[in-house]
C-alpha cells in the first residue's frame, strides 16, 4: 500500500505550485503512471480521494494517464510498446534496447484557480 | 545544507517545470489556468535518495539495499557474512516493528540501527538517512539497507544505496519473479535463498533464472544456502569485486 505513501508525495507538490501560482484551489491534477511503476492504479485514485480531503485538492479531478511501456531499440532504431515486461526487442530480439517511459510516475498537469 | 547533520553536500538544483502562464505577468488573471509541471511524483526522495548516496560515496562506503519477502533470509545473510572474513560492514535495519533485526546482528558485533516504520511497507530516502547518520561511516567498507520485508512498495523507492539485491527462498517457490517484476526489474544481483531445500520442494532454479533474465538480461544470479560456506563466500567475493570498481 505504498500508493498512499505516493499520493502524500503528490499532494505535497501540488501545495507547492498551489502556493507559487497563487491559486486558492486546484480544480484538476493530471499524472502519468508507468505501466510498471509498481503502482495499483485503482489503490492510487482511492488513496487519492481519501488523502485530497482538506487540501488544496479538496475539489480537484484526477486524470490518470496510463503510460505503457516503451523502449527504444538501437538496432532497429525504432521505439516499440511492450506489452508483456520482457525487456527484448519484440522485432528483432536484440537486448540493446532502452527503457524510454513506463516505469515511473510523474505529475504532469495541473488545472488551478 | 543537509539538515540533521549540517554537512555540506548541496542539494542539486531542479528546475524542470515550465509554466505556461504566471500569475505574476498577468495580475488580472483570476479565473483558472493550466501550468505543465512534468515532475517525478517521488521527485523529493530521489533528491534525498541522492544526497544519501553523496554520503555514502564521501566515506568511501558502498551502500546495497537488501530487498525480498519477508522471510526470505535477509537477515540469516548478514549473520552468515559476519561469520566469514570479509569487509567491514553495518546495517540499517527496516521493520514495521520490534528491533530483533538489529539485535541478531549487533550479538554478531556488527553496528546496526534499526528503523520502526510503524505501518510503512518500505523504506524511504529520509528514513535511511537517519539510519546513516546513526553509521560508523568511517569505520565501515559497506552499509547494507535491510528494507522491510516485501516485494512490491520497497521496489518503487530508491533510498540512496549503490545497488539492489533482491532475494527469492526455495520455499517462495520460482513463479515470485514472474509475480513481482517491478522489484526482479530493479535487482543487480538475485540470490536463490536456502537452496539445502531444494531437494524437498519444486523450485525450478533453471526457470527463476531464465524468468529473471527476461526482466533484466544482464542480471548477476547466485545460488545460495546458509548451510554451504562456499555459496556465501561467492556473495562477499561479488561485493568485493564491485567495491573494487569503486575504489
Amino acid at each position: 500500500m505504498h500508493e498512499y505513501s505516493i499520493v502524500q508525495a503528490l499532494l505535497e507538490q501540488c501545495q507547492t505550485h498551489a502556493q507559487a501560482n497563487d491559486a486558492t484551489k486546484i480544480t484538476e491534477v493530471t499524472v502519468k503512471i508507468g505501466a510498471q511503476s509498481g503502482v495499483e492504479l485503482h489503490l492510487f485514485e482511492v488513496a487519492f480521494d481519501t488523502f485530497k480531503e482538506k487540501t488544496i485538492c479538496d475539489e480537484a479531478n484526477l486524470i490518470i494517464e496510463h503510460q505503457p511501456l516503451l523502449i527504444y531499440c538501437n538496432d532497429c532504431a525504432q521505439e516499440y510498446t511492450l506489452e508483456k515486461p520482457e525487456y527484448v526487442c519484440p522485432e528483432c530480439q536484440s537486448l540493446y534496447i532502452k527503457v524510454v517511459d513506463g516505469e515511473d510516475m510523474y505529475l504532469m498537469r495541473l488545472e488551478m484557480e | 545544507m543537509c539538515q540533521d547533520c549540517g554537512c555540506s553536500i548541496t542539494e542539486t538544483e531542479h528546475h524542470h517545470h515550465h509554466e505556461h502562464q504566471n500569475v505574476h505577468d498577468n495580475p488580472q488573471l483570476n479565473d483558472s489556468k493550466t501550468i505543465e509541471v512534468i515532475t517525478k511524483i517521488l521527485d523529493k526522495n530521489d533528491q534525498e535518495a541522492g544526497h544519501n548516496r553523496s554520503h555514502f560515496d564521501n566515506h568511501n562506503v558502498l551502500a546495497i539495499n537488501l530487498m525480498s519477502s519477508p522471510g526470505s533470509g535477509k537477515t540469516s545473510l548478514l549473520e552468515a557474512i559476519a561469520d566469514q572474513e570479509s569487509f567491514k560492514f553495518g546495517v540499517i535495519e527496516g521493520d514495521l516493528e520490534t528491533s530483533r533485526d538489529a539485535d541478531r546482528i549487533i550479538a554478531k558485533g556488527i553496528p546496526a540501527y534499526q528503523i520502526q516504520t510503524g505501518t510503512a511497507c518500505h523504506l524511504d530516502a529520509f528514513m535511511v538517512h537517519k539510519g546513516l547518520h546513526a553509521m560508523p561511516l568511517e569505520e565501515i567498507d559497506v552499509c547494507f539497507i535491510e528494507n522491510v520485508g516485501n516485494l512490491v512498495c520497497p521496489a518503487s523507492y530508491d533510498v540512496g544505496s549503490h545497488l539492489n539485491v533482491v532475494l527469492v527462498s526455495v520455499p517462495e517457490g520460482d513463479d515470485k519473479i514472474e509475480k513481482y517484476p517491478v522489484m526482479f526489474r530493479k535487482a543487480d544481483l538475485i540470490l536463490i535463498t536456502k537452496t539445502d531445500l531444494l531437494p524437498y520442494f519444486d523450485f525450478d532454479v533453471e526457470s527463476a533464472k531464465a524468468a529473471a533474465r527476461k526482466l533484466k538480461p544482464n542480471v548477476d544470479i547466485i545460488e545460495v544456502s546458509t548451510k554451504q560456506s562456499d555459496t556465501i563466500k561467492k556473495v562477499i567475493n561479488w561485493i568485493e569485486f564491485k567495491r573494487s570498481l569503486r575504489d
